[in-house]
């Protein structure tokens, strides 16, 4: 790491005072013959943003899978809030690569989702889904259906569902992936806000090294064959400076450098 | 927009149609009427109320037959979309049926159950069961995988995965299904009436071709298929008020 050595002991101790929220350990997956994760190990402090970086193939998705609990692992255990995750739970929201949502329901429906799988009343739920709708800036879209959508506006749509239901851990799994360039910078810079204004933790699978340091708290660097976490890195970026200059602070680019360092080598 | 392709409409049936009359006319075939003497055909028939008393017994074994096997082709696609057993065991019954000459089955079935409605009821049955229970449980078994882990994530039990994700997102296909399905039965009910007892429909059919008076016989024909369009029209549009949003198109496309 660029740091000194005084700086990256100051940041242990701080992650070693800090509140978990999920925490990761020992996990395994195998699918068949290939090893997904290798007695994965690796805490999440609440209220910050977790990036989980790496090469193609290295289980990023695999690992945010078994949080989210759609996934078994075969060893270790997850435990989010101080309890094991057996399956799906409320405390947990998903925001998925490909938006997944539902074609034949509106802007609404889709939003209001999560909460009618919970059997929250209709009014009820769309008083607070046509909130989530108005924070992610989709006012006047309710009735739209998704294929009206631009791809930046249906991720927006699967973000406000997950919003919605009020899970204290959003699990994102490269969401950004499927949405052009200029809707990415434009999201990257609101979900530094979300992270400010909503005291939730954030997992966020990505595997652009630029988005990882521009966003995260702290960033985890996986290494595929077999699957580990290589280093833990925090930024420590100072965001006060304004989301327009991050990108020209020295200490983003350099961060962006190192990590590059690290991944060439896997990268075929 | 919408002016122009009903324009199109008429103009396809005009062409149709008027082959239909010039060819009646050089005449192709002794046994081939005009169009005109077709129509007249039909006029007549309707003003004295024969079709009429004719489609009432046609209608049975055809209503009957189809609504058996929406719901059971309906409920069988489903169950063996769903589980992989079910569809080992009872998935070979419904391509042998498929694939069946039904002509020939024909016998069979009356020896079985008689020259009355039952039989009828299940050569509709056979023509259109098939084709919905096998494009049912294909649709269900090509669920979009994201659609149910996303339900899932957001804490489904199994029957909301069912009702909410699984049915309107193979309810396209169900309903392509079914107008096929529907369609084969338009076809059995006829063959019935042809193969097993002269009655209805198709008793005008073949009673007008037994004394040569053609242009009942083609009116007939052409009423058939007139209703059969009629229908399959209807289901449309139940489809597009049932599962608005469908004819949209896929997200993930």
């Amino acid at each position: 790491m660029v740091m000194s050595q005084t700086e990256s002991a100051f940041a242990d101790a701080q992650s070693l005072e800090q509140d978990i929220a999920v925490s990761v350990q020992g996990v395994s997956k195998n699918y068949g013959a290939v090893e997904a994760l290798k007695n994965m190990s690796l805490d999440f402090p609440r209220g910050q943003l977790t990036s989980l970086l790496g090469p193609s193939g290295c289980g990023k998705t695999t690992l945010l899978k078994i949080i989210a609990g759609l996934l078994k692992s075969d060893t270790g255990k997850i435990i989010v809030n101080g309890k094991p995750v057996t399956g799906p739970g409320p405390n947990r929201a998903f925001v998925f690569q490909d938006f997944a949502l539902l074609p034949w329901a509106s802007v609404m429906r889709n939003v209001a989702f999560g909460l009618e799988l919970r059997g929250v009343a209709k009014s009820e739920r769309e008083d607070k889904a046509a909130k989530y709708i108005n924070d992610v800036g989709l006012a006047g879209f309710e009735g739209a259906y998704p294929h009206e959508l631009s791809g930046g506006m249906r991720q927006r749509v699967g973000l406000a569902r997950a919003l919605s239901v009020d899970a204290n851990v959003l699990l994102l799994d490269e969401p950004f992936s499927a949405v052009d360039e200029q809707t990415r910078r434009k999201f990257q810079e609101d979900l530094l806000a979300l992270v400010a204004n909503e005291n939730k933790t954030f997992i966020f699978v990505t595997h652009s090294i630029e988005e990882a340091v521009y966003c995260s708290d702290q960033i985890a660097l996986l290494l595929p064959r077999p699957s580990r976490v290589h280093e833990i890195i925090r930024p420590n970026i100072n965001r006060a400076i304004g989301v327009e200059s991050i990108r020209r602070a020295p200490e983003y680019l350099d961060i962006v450098d190192q990590i590059w360092a690290s991944l060439r080598a896997y990268v075929e | 927009m919408k002016h122009r392709s009903l324009l199109l409409k008429v103009l396809s049936a005009l062409l149709v149609f008027g082959a239909w009359e010039i060819a009646g006319r050089i005449p192709v075939s002794y046994a081939f009427p005009t169009f005109i003497e077709s129509m007249t055909a039909l006029a007549r028939m309707t003003f004295d109320g024969s079709i009429f008393v004719a489609y009432a017994e046609t209608l049975k074994p055809l209503i009957t037959g189809v609504a058996i096997s929406t719901v059971l082709g309906i409920g069988f696609g489903l169950w063996i979309g769903l589980s992989t057993r079910f569809e080992w065991l009872f998935s070979p019954i419904f391509i042998v049926m498929q694939a069946a000459p039904l002509a020939a089955l024909i016998p069979l079935l009356v020896m079985v159950y008689g020259i009355g409605l039952t039989s009828k009821v299940f050569v509709v049955c056979i023509m259109s069961m098939p084709v919905i229970v096998l494009s049912t449980s294909s649709a269900v078994r090509n669920t979009p995988a994201s659609m149910k882990e996303m339900a899932k994530s957001f804490l489904a039990k199994d029957r909301h995965i069912l009702l909410k994700i699984i049915i309107p997102a193979a309810s396209p296909v169900i309903f392509s299904g079914l107008r096929l399905g529907v369609s084969a039965g338009f076809i059995g009910a006829i063959l019935a009436e042809l193969k097993i007892t002269p009655t209805g429909v198709g008793d005008i059919i073949s009673y007008s071709r037994s004394i040569a008076d053609y242009p009942s016989m083609y009116a007939a024909i052409f009423s058939i298929i007139l209703l059969a369009v009629l229908f399959l029209n209807l289901l449309e549009k139940t489809e597009n008020i049932l599962f608005k949003g469908n004819d949209r198109g896929y997200v993930s496309d």
